[in-house]
């Protein structure tokens, strides 16, 4: 989509048609599964066409596949961007987003509210690429700008941090990362791009887990990167995988040749063909079908999640509650003007009596599963201090949010009354 | 930044199904320059298209000679796809506009990056077309669903089966 062209149609029906247009040869109205892994050239002209990238076409599946392409076009529609690139996992998509931009000895600036496993992967598995990531509180915009160093080549925060309850100021980052030259790229994976448009609030690139709220069921793992379309990677010498001549491709420069198209063409192109981290198909089908109702589950996750924040704040057995829909969250502000529809359905809750009974509660939950996962129809309960957020210091998980009385809920679907009831009869049994 | 430019999908598909012939002003030689990749995609879609671009006159790109003008370009146009910089595309177009009868020109399409405002009024007031700021590739692939394999957002909702050839 040229950003010159307004949408036409509301965000319910994009979720439903985006990307899927009725299949041509056999009139298929819902996307194909096209398990698959190669497709025929017409002659070896065609070929070369395809692999000089002078047209559009398909050539292997680790690069690009017809199902998997329907959900980067869905993604990027939902999220007002110019394309996608779909992967095998959230994680795979926070390495392809910083791939183009990073080059060995370069830095980039992360919040230190980061989930977990990100702080793990930006802090340790990076460094054997010699990225750098330094992480900064950034509630306090100047934080970051003092950690800019002239290699720093990202900003990147969650728009709704997991384990929950932190909102990221946006606008205030975004101004940092415009004056800077650098693109600022937010992980819209708890807020989804029905809460929060990220783009419209100065986002460059988006990162998805699609494994959660998208996809929904907790079917597929999945990640996704959406580019705007709208940073110029030209502007300066900071990102010559985009700018400078690309060697495997006889020296054409992508942001020359493909403009608005270069960074998602290169993802397709160069990361995935190299690092090869590619959703299946089938994986795409299943989260297809999971955006096709997205709103509707996120209005009645965050309606219960709120029910349920509301429910604990007021029980003789919780010490805190972390949830931004509460009006005594200090992101409260943050979450009007970000989340409007809602805070969310992935949040913390501190229970008395510290490390011991939190694990005593997850374990005397009956209705909620106690699993590693967030977004699922069911309701999830975890406690991060003794699994995610395992691999961490004492000092990294209370940054984090997750200290060792903290309990994560990811608030499902369920029946709202029997939600609080099987926490309320855990938290009891727990304490006795 | 002057206003949005918004065309609608009919618009620029009429364009697109309605001309065969386009003069490219701005063609390069060099096969990673951006007008090589858009020549050789409208040749595999049907298009003749012709290079103009006078440091590569008397050459041959992608098995058609490129002349130094538009007005040397033997022959019906129907389209001129504009390869420069905003502030030459109003010279072409008033080239163009120059030999819209002799030479059948409809249509002025300026590429992406490339916007002249005053010119594009010059060439409507003469019963022209105009499209700025788009590439017709881009804008082709993105009617006919073949962005959409990239991963690229189209904006095309649709019920519709599309008629395709088969066979």
């Amino acid at each position: 989509m040229t950003k010159d062209n307004k949408e036409r149609f509301g965000f319910e029906t994009r979720m439903i048609h985006a990307g899927s247009q009725p299949e041509p040869v056999t009139g298929a109205r819902q996307t194909p599964i096209f398990q698959n892994t190669s497709y025929v050239f017409h002659d070896t002209d065609h070929a070369a066409s395809l692999f000089n990238l002078q047209t559009f076409g398909f050539i292997y599946s680790r690069l690009t596949n017809p199902t998997v392409a329907a959900l980067e076009e869905r993604i990027a529609n939902l999220e007002g961007g110019r394309g996608a690139t779909a992967c095998a996992s959230g994680h795979a998509a926070q390495i392809l987003a910083l791939f183009p931009l990073m080059d060995p000895g370069d830095d980039f600036i992360a919040s230190n509210r980061l989930y977990g496993g990100s702080i793990t992967q930006f802090g340790k598995t990076f460094k054997k690429f010699d990225w750098r990531c330094t992480f900064v509180d950034v509630d306090q915009a100047e934080n970051v700008r003092k950690a800019l160093t002239p290699k720093t080549k990202a900003i990147f925060v969650e728009s709704l941090a997991n384990p929950g309850g932190v909102i990221s100021d946006l606008e205030a980052l975004s101004a940092i990362a415009r004056e800077a030259g650098i693109p600022l790229i937010v992980d819209n994976t708890m807020a989804t791009p029905y809460l929060c448009p990220a783009f419209e609030w100065g986002a460059d690139l988006i990162v998805h887990s699609t494994t959660k709220f998208l996809s929904g069921n907790g079917t597929s793992t999945g990640g996704c990167v959406v580019d705007s379309g709208t940073f110029d990677w030209a502007a300066s010498d900071k990102f010559p995988s985009l700018s400078a001549p690309e060697p495997a491709y006889h020296g054409l420069r992508f942001a020359e040749s493909f403009g608005d198209m270069a960074y998602t063409l290169h993802s397709h192109a160069v990361a995935l063909r190299d690092l090869g981290a590619t959703m299946a198909p089938m994986n795409a089908f299943q989260t297809l079908l999971g955006i096709e109702t997205l709103s509707l589950r996120m209005e009645r996750h965050c309606a219960n999640a709120l029910a349920v924040a509301r429910f604990l704040e007021s029980h003789d057995l919780v010490e805190w509650v972390s949830h931004a829909g509460l009006e005594s969250s200090p992101y409260h502000a943050l979450a009007n003007k970000y989340l409007p529809k809602g805070a969310g359905a992935v949040f913390t809750f501190g229970v008395k009596g510290g490390y011991e009974m939190g694990i005593k509660v997850v374990e005397a939950c009956e209705l909620f599963s106690h699993l590693a996962n967030i977004g699922d129809t069911r309701s999830l309960i975890l406690h991060p201090a003794s699994t995610t957020h395992r691999q961490l210091s004492e000092d990294q998980r209370i940054a984090a949010g997750a200290g060792p009385d903290v309990i994560r809920l990811s608030i499902g679907l369920e029946t709202l009354d029997d939600i609080t009831a099987d926490l309320d009869q855990a938290l009891t049994r727990a304490a006795e | 930044m002057s206003e949005p430019l918004n065309y609608s999908d009919e618009f620029l598909r009429g364009i697109l199904s309605g001309v065969r012939g386009i003069a490219m002003v701005g063609a390069s030689t060099k096969w990673t320059r951006p007008s090589y990749f858009a020549m050789k995609y409208l040749q595999e879609k049907g298009f003749r298209v012709i290079p103009v671009n006078p440091g590569a006159a008397g050459q041959e790109i992608l098995g058609e000679t490129c002349y130094a003008t538009l007005a040397e370009v033997p022959g019906s146009i129907d389209m001129v796809d504009i390869f420069r910089a905003s502030d030459a595309a109003g010279q072409t177009v008033d080239e163009a506009l120059a030999l819209k009868d002799s030479k059948n020109i409809r249509v002025i399409w300026m590429q992406l990056g490339v916007r002249d405002d005053a010119a594009a009024a010059r060439a409507q007031a003469a019963g022209l077309s105009v499209v700025m700021n788009r590439c017709p590739k881009i804008e082709y692939g993105r009617l006919h669903s073949e962005l959409s394999w990239g991963g690229f957002n189209s904006g095309i909702i649709s019920s519709k089966r599309r008629r395709i050839r088969i066979g």
